[in-house]
């Protein structure tokens, strides 16, 4: 969670050198804010959201039942009043499983983000600042990674990262998420590198990390608030589809995506097995989505390829 | 346009032979065929494992290096990939596979363009009419839907529609029917039935993502001068909307194709698992859970010409689209 707070920390940082440098009546912050405020895509991403994530806090609280629990006497029910989301065939409560497991993928989907938001920004700014055979090495990486589909080379690491604990994956997932906005922020770098602010740092003799932890960063901060945001949904995917095919989370641990696995051969039968935690796990990540798309429209009303 | 082409050509030609070469070290390294053997009762004698594994060009004791250099070597003198731990050739275990797959990935993408761009400029001219906001809000949904989701989604409701009607309409299990008998043509229909589901699953998939992307490009596109310059000219309003129109927004997309194609070979490789294909997405799994070195190389290389091939259609698209580059 520290990372998340992290990350919004920044955020208040670029308003205030814009106002400096522009001399706007109107911080970019609070223009961001009203025009986020205006978006319905925003508030409903938001509350839905905000209440999966108090569900999955407090959601134990008024069940009977614990997800280790087994209810020998009623094996394989449907729904009922004692079993809210029925049982599975040895009697597990699926209604404090779905729970459980949505803990665990919110925290991987709410890490990951922003994690491979920070790493985006870095090598995406290093490489853009400093140029010549750095760049071309980083970008020649880039374009590597996005050739070999990451889910290949997740589950090819998936051996290592199984001995270890899920946190492992938390890291394997950030490690492979970052290409597609570094190189936004390496294009981005680019062109801020050739603009007076930065320009008299270098000449002030300022050092190049410095520079672009002061003046890079925070100018493209906006960019990787909505990277990690964006970031939290294609997380929480890529986790519940190594899990389902028994690459991701191992057995004791329960994720969203072993649920789904556990419920996948009886899903025609007896559907309830699997539809809950499915349309747990899409409400989850379209909330998600709905607030990046609708900060990259508060962000950049007028950015072609993101314009809605 | 030919100069154009063909450096995009070989800038694809050469990363996808380095993705290749590195997905073969990463796998040397991580992978421990060895394992296999140690594994059995009784135990085969060490001489007899570094026999087979060296036999196979696997064994964990020569360097990686020396072992890469072997398998170029192989490939480019013999044209061959190697063996797979059960001694049948790469080769052939892909061929047996690829049909399959392309099949799927050839119909799926095609459908996914098509459905995709038509939703995507259909959403952009009735921009927040209620069409447009019924698209955004299913493309948003399926975007956030994982691709094992979608399939089994669909296989509940195919179940549930053969059983309103009473009949076996809708097959999905597998990619025909195990020991049917007939002519060609219910062969054919047999396999065009079961291709129908992952088809429409593979097909959603790609087409929310892509109708996302063509709005926002045909969406920009509508403001521009030139579409007004050719509505006062005296065109109508769908004929400058598409010679004009939808002509200029397909090259962004041309792009984003390249881009997206290794996402709908992950895609595609889920499907395949979820409906239980043989294709070259079962292969790449199943080779890295019996640490089949030589068997994941020949699958990478597979996604890697597939992807080399997208990336130069999708240049030529973009060099017929736009007159700049034929300079």
């Amino acid at each position: 969670m520290s990372l998340i707070d992290e990350t919004t920390a920044v955020d208040p940082a670029a308003p205030t050198t814009e106002v400096v440098h522009s001399g706007k009546p109107v911080s970019r912050f609070s223009l961001v804010m009203s025009r986020l405020r205006r978006t319905p895509r925003f508030w409903v991403g938001a509350v839905g959201l905000g209440l999966v994530v108090l569900w999955a806090i407090f959601g134990l609280v008024p069940n009977a039942w614990n997800y280790t629990d087994l209810d020998i006497y009623n094996m394989g029910s449907s729904p009922s009043a004692l079993h809210w989301f029925g049982t599975s065939d040895i009697g597990e409560d699926i209604y404090a499983q779905t729970i459980v497991g949505l803990r665990k993928s919110l925290i991987i989907g709410l890490l990951v983000g922003p994690l491979a938001a920070i790493i985006a920004g870095i090598v995406g700014a290093v490489a853009g600042y400093l140029g010549g055979w750095w760049d071309r090495a980083i970008v020649w990486v880039i374009d590597l990674l996005l050739v070999l589909p990451s889910l290949f080379l997740f589950i090819l690491l998936s051996p290592i990262f199984k001995q270890l604990s899920w946190v492992a994956l938390i890291f394997l997932l950030a490690a492979f998420g970052w290409m597609i906005m570094a190189r936004v922020i390496r294009a981005q770098t680019r062109s801020l590198r050739e603009r007076d602010f930065i320009k008299a740092a270098r000449f002030m003799g300022v050092d190049t990390w410095t520079i672009i932890r002061r003046h890079v960063l925070p100018n493209v901060s906006s960019l990787l608030i909505i990277d990690a945001t964006l970031g939290v949904g294609g997380a929480i995917l890529s986790e519940t589809t190594l899990s389902f095919f028994g690459f991701g989370i191992q057995a004791p641990d329960v994720s969203l995506g072993t649920l789904l696995a556990a419920g996948q051969t009886a899903a025609a039968t007896r559907p309830w097995l699997f539809i809950f935690p499915a349309a747990i796990l899409v409400i989850t990540v379209l909330c998600a989505s709905l607030i990046g798309d609708a900060l990259r429209d508060a962000v950049d009303p007028t950015s072609g390829a993101n314009r809605d | 346009m030919i100069g154009f082409i063909a450096k995009r050509f070989i800038n694809y030609a050469i990363l996808s032979a380095i993705a290749t070469l590195s997905a073969y070290v990463l796998a040397s390294i991580i992978l421990n065929p060895a394992a296999r053997y140690l594994g059995r009762n009784p135990r085969p004698s060490d001489d007899t494992i570094n026999a087979i594994l060296d036999g196979l060009g696997v064994n964990p004791n020569t360097p990686v290096i020396e072992r890469l250099w072997a398998w170029i070597v192989r490939l480019v003198t013999q044209g061959s990939l190697g063996d797979t731990i059960h001694n049948t050739s790469v080769i052939s275990e892909m061929t047996a596979r690829a049909g399959t797959s392309l099949r799927l990935l050839i119909l799926g993408t095609i459908l996914a363009a098509l459905v995709g761009v038509a939703l995507g400029v259909w959403g952009a001219v009735r921009q927040y009419k209620f069409s447009d906001q019924a698209i955004s809000f299913a493309s948003f949904t399926i975007l956030a839907t994982p691709a094992f989701v979608i399939g089994i989604l669909l296989m509940i409701s195919a179940t549930m529609f053969n059983n309103l009607l009473g009949i076996q309409l809708i097959n999905f299990t597998g990619e025909y029917t195990a020991g049917l008998d007939g002519g060609w043509w219910v062969l054919f229909w047999d396999r065009a039935a079961h291709l129908l589901l992952p088809t429409i699953a593979l097909a959603l998939m790609g087409a929310a993502g892509y109708s996302r992307y063509q709005r926002s490009a045909m969406l920009d596109v509508l403001s521009a001068d030139y579409i007004r310059t050719a509505r006062s000219k005296g065109r109508t309003r769908g004929s400058a909307l598409v010679r004009h129109g939808v002509r200029v927004a397909l090259i962004p997309m041309s792009t984003y194709f390249a881009y997206s194609f290794a996402t709908i070979l992950a895609g595609a490789a889920v499907t395949e698992l979820v409906f239980s294909w043989h294709g070259m997405g079962e292969m790449l799994v199943q080779a890295i859970s019996q640490s089949d070195i030589n068997a994941f190389t020949g699958a990478i290389l597979f996604n890697a010409v597939l992807i080399l091939i997208a990336g130069t259609l999708s240049d030529v698209v973009y060099a017929a689209l736009d007159p700049r580059v034929r300079v």
